[in-house]
């Protein structure tokens, strides 16, 4: 458990590469954990600007994610984003949406 | 080894009713390799096990928030599990390194598969092994046509055990087979009937065991075809299998964003999802696998198996069109090898 913000861990999210070494090991470029959860927060980011939706990452520990009425949830991994995504748009986070993935090859 | 590598493997054996799961565990248990199994059976049948260390539970689920079934703690699995661990921590049954679940027959193995990789304290000592499922020869394609627990059953599969050959005629034996392959394209099928000395590695195999490994990701490349038969396209029911093949590295983080996504909204009905991935800036395959809403900690490989480096991941879905999948994939990697947007200065 964090002493700080007492949240529980588990085993880790599968998408961490932090969690499992040996797979990801033999990276080619130098590779830090701090640097992948600033690519998936932006990666992300492009994502839910279709619903309207910002995520940010807090202290490397939980994630916050904002809707545009100020509405806010945090979350701890990939998984629980999709979840509170949904719950705080009011819509379904689609990946296999045509529209989002119009969106997504427009930018 | 890594620390997943380590934790004690949970094997499911699955099957319809009557399909003969008891009879192949009971020939599996008598391997040298597996003498130090723990078997959990949901309810004692007409064949009796006869192994020292075997309990019985009844089966009892407790559905989660989101309602999903597959989502689901099994309760009475839960208090078995913990118990044993329990028990083997303080010497009270003898030391175990490998539990054995035997279903019922209509039972839905994925709850058991979430109560071992989801369950907070089960989750830091057990790992899932390889789903077994036992199908019957003379009464397979008819329990497939008729009953969805028969296809979910063959659906999430890692191994799939045709038994009673002996009493079904070529042509049933050759049109299960086919039904099978629609159903589950990665899972090998084997003949009950066959005598191996390797038939232990029916539990044993899977993509974190050292030794098993090699022939584990050997299924999985005769699923998703050598060559690019990638693109076959099967119904059986509404449930169907079928493979992709990407010629560009994938992003791992867009990867990761994409099937946590995909897997929030479609978990129920992606069955099985499982490949070698050819990750950007990683000269060997990464391995996926997940079950439903269950992803396992992806492993990886030493050396590619063969000269195609490309990714290849196997689906086996319900109601899901394989074009929407492929599509959606490409353009969340797409995303992943677009420049960075500029970031607005702040006043």
């Amino acid at each position: 458990m964090c002493s700080l913000c007492g949240i529980l861990g588990g085993r880790g999210h599968w998408a961490d590469s932090a969690t499992s070494p040996e797979a990801f090991a033999r990276r080619e470029e130098r590779h830090t954990w701090q640097r992948e959860r600033q690519t998936r927060t932006r990666l992300i980011n492009r994502v839910l600007a279709h619903y309207g939706l910002k995520l940010q990452d807090w202290s490397g520990n939980a994630y916050v994610l904002r809707g545009r009425t100020g509405q806010t949830a945090i979350v701890n991994n990939l998984s629980e984003i999709w979840a509170e995504a949904e719950r705080l748009s009011h819509k379904e986070c689609d990946p296999l949406d045509d529209g989002l993935l119009r969106e997504l090859g427009a930018r | 080894m890594s620390a997943y590598a380590g934790l004690i493997p949970l094997n499911i054996v699955t099957g319809f009713l009557g399909s003969g799961k008891t009879t192949l565990l009971q020939r599996l248990l008598r391997s040298p390799r597996l003498q130090r199994t723990a078997v959990l059976v949901n309810e004692f049948g007409e064949v009796g096990l006869d192994h020292r260390l075997l309990q019985s539970v009844t089966e009892s689920t407790l559905l989660l928030d989101n309602g999903c079934i597959c989502c689901a703690i099994r309760g009475d699995l839960q208090e078995a599990l913990r118990g044993l661990l329990s028990q083997r921590t303080r010497g009270e049954v003898p030391d175990f390194d490998r539990i054995v679940v035997e279903t019922s027959g209509l039972a839905d193995p994925v709850p058991i598969a979430y109560t071992v990789m989801a369950e907070p304290v089960l989750q830091h000592h057990l790992r899932l092994g390889a789903i077994v499922t036992t199908v019957d020869a003379v009464n397979g394609v008819a329990q497939l046509r008729d009953y969805p627990e028969a296809v979910k059953q063959v659906a999430v599969a890692d191994r799939l055990i045709v038994t009673k050959t002996d009493l079904a005629g070529p042509a049933d034996v050759d049109a299960l087979h086919a039904g099978l392959r629609r159903l589950n394209r990665s899972a090998p099928i084997l003949d009950a009937t066959t005598e191996s000395e390797a038939a232990d590695s029916l539990l044993t195999d899977d993509i974190y065991d050292a030794e098993g490994k090699a022939r584990e990701i050997a299924h999985w490349r005769d699923g998703a075809g050598h060559d690019g038969d990638a693109l076959v396209h099967e119904h059986a029911d509404d449930v169907h299998s079928f493979a992709l093949t990407f010629d560009a590295p994938m992003d791992w983080t867009a990867f990761g964003i994409w099937l946590s996504m995909l897997l929030n909204r479609h978990g129920e009905h992606v069955l099985r999802v499982k490949g070698l991935l050819s990750v950007d800036g990683l000269s060997t395959p990464v391995l996926i696998n997940g079950v439903q809403h269950i992803v396992h900690p992806p492993s990886h490989l030493e050396a590619w198996p063969d000269g195609d480096h490309r990714s290849r991941l196997i689906f086996i879905v319900r109601g899901l069109e394989q074009e929407r999948i492929e599509a959606s994939l490409a353009a969340f990697n797409a995303l992943a090898n677009a420049a960075a947007p500029p970031e607005r200065m702040r006043l």
